[in-house]
């Protein structure tokens, strides 16, 4: 039988197991950065898009992705990061959202639509635009008196 | 992967002024760091530096595309006179009011300048500017806040601002310096309209804005032409800083 190797839907599938560094809720194709998967018959090509140009995570995702895939699929894999479309924050999926919500994080929203993750309540003020990392915003709860960060929409 | 570089006279220098710019400021204002009036700002100046640095090396590592050379190389490897800032970002820290108003100044000339770019030719440097622009607007509202905050006030607050946009005011416009190569990359369609008439819309802009605060709008640039090439003891003293540890130990890595 000849090895065709993986397909393109085996590679996202993998994919979805690797975590983002900074937020390890959500896999990188829930962040949505995969840009394109490219099976060629000696290796894999994975483009992603930065969420922001001076992301401090990029080199470790990169490589984390680059040795997933290697130990999954036994070809070389090379990544490379791309500014072909804009990330942006409504890249992030449903489930995405979701994993954010659960672990603390609000996810992107205009700033009048924001929710608090922790109660629901909508009474939340921006205390900051700038949080502890280049992503997220800081905001004060009024309902349940926690602050929390969310992420920047973009 | 980039598209090849086109055979743009220019594109080299417009690409140096651009990193220079972002790198510079990124440097100065992380000399806030741990000291910024309150903890907020503290960690705002952190992450608006963090952008800003993060914007240069991406632009670095463009121009290290286009002419083959190492982008770290660029970055630290040239001396104080080689680098091609604009004036306006070479007064070092100074006060709060000091570091918001060169703000301001800087990232309205800078928004101007990137929509200037962005439906530009060269695919790998208008995908860039898109991106950078998503960026760019909350570092301009950040700053626009603040300028308001202090221009509002009366005593202290006010005479600071007023005191350092008198101070940067001669050298304000200098973001629009004219480049060398300007015509042929107007012509090429890499930068949309040539540098002295983005300064004229961005003078529009920040008078409109200045004009109700009742604070000094700043005069003409003295001689345009030495606005990216003659640069004070502040830069001087900052280069020292951001090269020290590249310096001391050569070709390292970590």
């Amino acid at each position: 039988m000849i090895d065709t190797g993986p397909s393109e839907a085996d590679v996202r599938a993998a994919l979805a197991a690797v975590p983002d560094p900074e937020i390890p809720v959500l896999s990188v194709v829930d962040l949505g950065i995969v840009h394109r998967v490219e099976v060629r018959h000696d290796g894999i090509d994975v483009a992603i898009l930065p969420t922001f140009v001076g992301c401090p995570a990029l080199d470790i995702i990169r490589s984390t992705i680059a040795e997933q895939l290697g130990e999954r699929f036994g070809r070389p894999v090379t990544v490379e990061t791309t500014f072909e479309v804009p990330w942006t924050s409504d890249r992030i999926s449903a489930a995405g959202r979701a994993a954010l919500r659960e672990a603390g994080i609000a996810p992107p929203v205009d700033p009048e639509e924001m929710r608090c993750p922790f109660c629901d309540s909508a009474d939340v003020v921006m205390d900051s635009a700038f949080g502890p990392t280049q992503c997220r915003s800081l905001f004060y709860c009024r309902g349940c008196r926690q602050p929390f960060e969310a992420l920047k929409s973009v | 992967m980039t598209a090849a570089a086109p055979s743009i006279a220019g594109l080299d220098e417009l690409l140096l002024t651009l990193a220079d710019d972002e790198f510079v400021i990124g440097f100065s204002d992380s000399e806030w760091t741990g000291i910024a009036p309150m903890l907020e700002e503290d960690v705002a100046m952190s992450s608006l530096s963090q952008d800003e640095l993060g914007h240069a090396a991406a632009l670095y590592g463009l121009l290290a595309e286009v002419t083959g050379q190492d982008a770290d190389a660029i970055a630290y490897d040239r001396e104080p006179d080689e680098y091609r800032h604009a004036r306006l970002l070479d007064h070092g820290r100074g006060d709060w009011a000091m570091t918001i108003a060169r703000r301001y100044l800087y990232e309205t000339a800078d928004a101007v300048r990137l929509e200037a770019l962005a439906d530009g030719s060269w695919p790998p440097l208008a995908e860039l500017v898109a991106k950078l622009r998503r960026e760019e607007r909350y570092h301009e509202m950040h700053v626009t806040t603040w300028l308001q905050r202090l221009a509002s006030t009366q005593g202290e607050a006010r005479d600071r601002l007023i005191v350092a946009l008198e101070a940067l005011g001669p050298h304000a416009g200098t973001v629009f310096t004219p480049l060398t190569s300007e015509g042929p990359l107007v012509e090429g369609g890499v930068l949309a309209r040539p540098m002295a008439d983005l300064e004229r819309d961005w003078r529009a802009r920040v008078d409109a804005a200045f004009e109700p605060l009742g604070l000094p709008l700043a005069p003409a640039t003295a001689d345009p032409w030495l606005g990216r090439t003659q640069h004070g003891e502040p830069f001087r003293w900052l280069w020292g800083e951001f090269t020290a540890v590249r310096r001391s130990d050569p070709g390292a890595t970590w």
